[in-house]
């Protein structure tokens, strides 16, 4: 008997890829999943970092859904070669930071690569033709398929019918009869689908699953650019992205200032990387400086920091501020009142 | 037995468990690993990852803020 055929699926946690994959394993395909790592996945970041959010149940979608699926997921940090994607993205960004179409042609290269790597046939990922205004319509598809280097060994199961047979299709790897015919926005097919195959309790992510997405996000990001004179990140800073209140009250120093208790012991870790202000005559949270201050600059961050503790109603507050892993030394301030805090000092 | 420690701490989901995954690739069969974290989503997702390439989860101990969970290696299988 021949071996089955073999296939990758790019597996990101949502409900297309789970269908795409279960399609495809419907038709003795045998499936192997690769999940990857941007350093910009929303995955249950903010939820692990905020106690508020605590009760909520944590898991990693794409291996829940792999689970579901009963196949082998493999997860990678592509997190350096991505920052290529996000600084110079060749068809440029949508609505926000996001380079929705590049970073759609790098991930099916990158599947693509452990396809030829591992001995696999074809690569097949959850885009529904219409579904997203930059990567996932008619004219972009060709575009990924021809830029990721994966041609007509790259199926999309949810929208096959819609689009000309692929090797896979062609070869009788796969009844294209089998596939399906899914396109636009509409979340209904994929529902029933899901439903017709029992599966409840997967991903409904608002919003999508990336942070560059999101506005607030992409102005913070670009602010650190700005910043820095430099379009360039490292990981740190990306997750520090995610994390507290931003303010930049003056062009070469920004202050990240923890909201609760969760941030507070997530910013811990990064104390020794930072100048930072924790006050002392009053319970309040952890602040870390991104840039380089004066001790000017630090009287101005203490009496922020003291604005955003418990002692804000209080003529003085004592403030602990350390440079890096130094000894702190105190400082007693006023308050900032709300009142002279510029609206623009928040990113 | 051998048994050695990976430090996650402070990391975010997903990196516990590509740390995990690189770590697991160059051990034996038999091979105990002790992974110390603090992204509560371990809990969940260090032990869905063995059980999909048959690893074995010999505890879980949370002490203050980490999480410290020890498998076992029991297949190399997969790990390409």
């Amino acid at each position: 008997m021949a071996e089955p055929r073999t296939a990758v699926a790019l597996i990101s946690g949502g409900l297309d890829s789970l269908l795409a994959a279960r399609v495809i394993l419907d038709q003795g395909i045998r499936v192997e999943g690769v999940n990857f790592f941007t350093g910009f996945c929303v995955e249950g970041h903010t939820h692990a970092i905020r106690s508020r959010d605590r009760d909520r149940p944590k898991r990693n979608n794409a291996l829940w859904v792999a689970e579901q699926l009963g196949i082998r997921l493999h997860l990678i940090d592509v997190s350096t070669d991505y920052k290529d994607v996000v600084l110079n993205p060749r068809h440029g960004y949508g609505h926000n930071l996001n380079p929705c179409l590049d970073c759609k042609g790098f991930m099916v290269g990158r599947a693509y690569a452990w396809m030829q790597e591992h001995g696999f046939d074809f690569v097949i990922t959850g885009e529904v033709i219409g579904q997203r205004p930059m990567s996932q319509r008619r004219d972009t598809m060709p575009v990924i398929a021809r830029e990721s280097g994966a041609g007509d060994r790259l199926l999309r199961p949810l929208s096959a019918k819609l689009l000309p047979p692929t090797l896979p299709e062609r070869e009788g790897w796969v009844e294209r009869e089998r596939l399906l015919d899914f396109s636009g926005r509409t979340r209904k097919p994929q529902m029933a689908l899901a439903e017709h195959y029992g599966f409840r309790d997967y991903a409904q992510p608002a919003g999508g699953c990336c942070f560059l997405t999101d506005p607030r996000y992409a102005a913070k990001l670009a602010d650190l650019w700005r910043a820095r004179a430099a379009r360039d990140y490292e990981l740190d800073d990306i997750m520090l992205l995610k994390v507290g209140r931003h303010l930049r009250p003056r062009p070469h120093f920004k202050l990240i200032v923890a909201r609760e208790e969760g941030e507070n012991r997530f910013l811990e870790g990064y104390r020794k990387q930072f100048t930072n202000l924790t006050t002392v005559s009053h319970p309040g949270p952890l602040v870390l400086v991104d840039g380089e201050v004066s001790d000017g600059d630090l009287d101005l961050a203490a009496r922020l920091t003291a604005r955003f503790s418990q002692g804000r109603g209080s003529p003085r507050v004592r403030v602990a501020v350390a440079r890096g892993g130094g000894e702190p030394r105190i400082l007693e301030v006023a308050p900032l009142p709300a009142e002279e805090i510029p609206a623009e000092w928040y990113l | 037995m051998n048994r050695s420690v990976l430090d996650v701490r402070r990391l975010l989901c997903p990196l516990p468990v590509i740390r995990t995954q690189d770590r697991v690739r160059d051990l034996a069969p038999g091979e105990r690993l002790e992974i110390r974290c603090t992204d509560p989503g371990v809990r969940h997702d260090i032990p869905a990852w063995c059980r999909m390439y048959g690893h074995r989860v010999i505890g879980i101990r949370e002490t203050a803020g980490e999480i410290a969970i020890t498998i076992e290696v029991v297949s190399d299988e997969g790990h390409r």
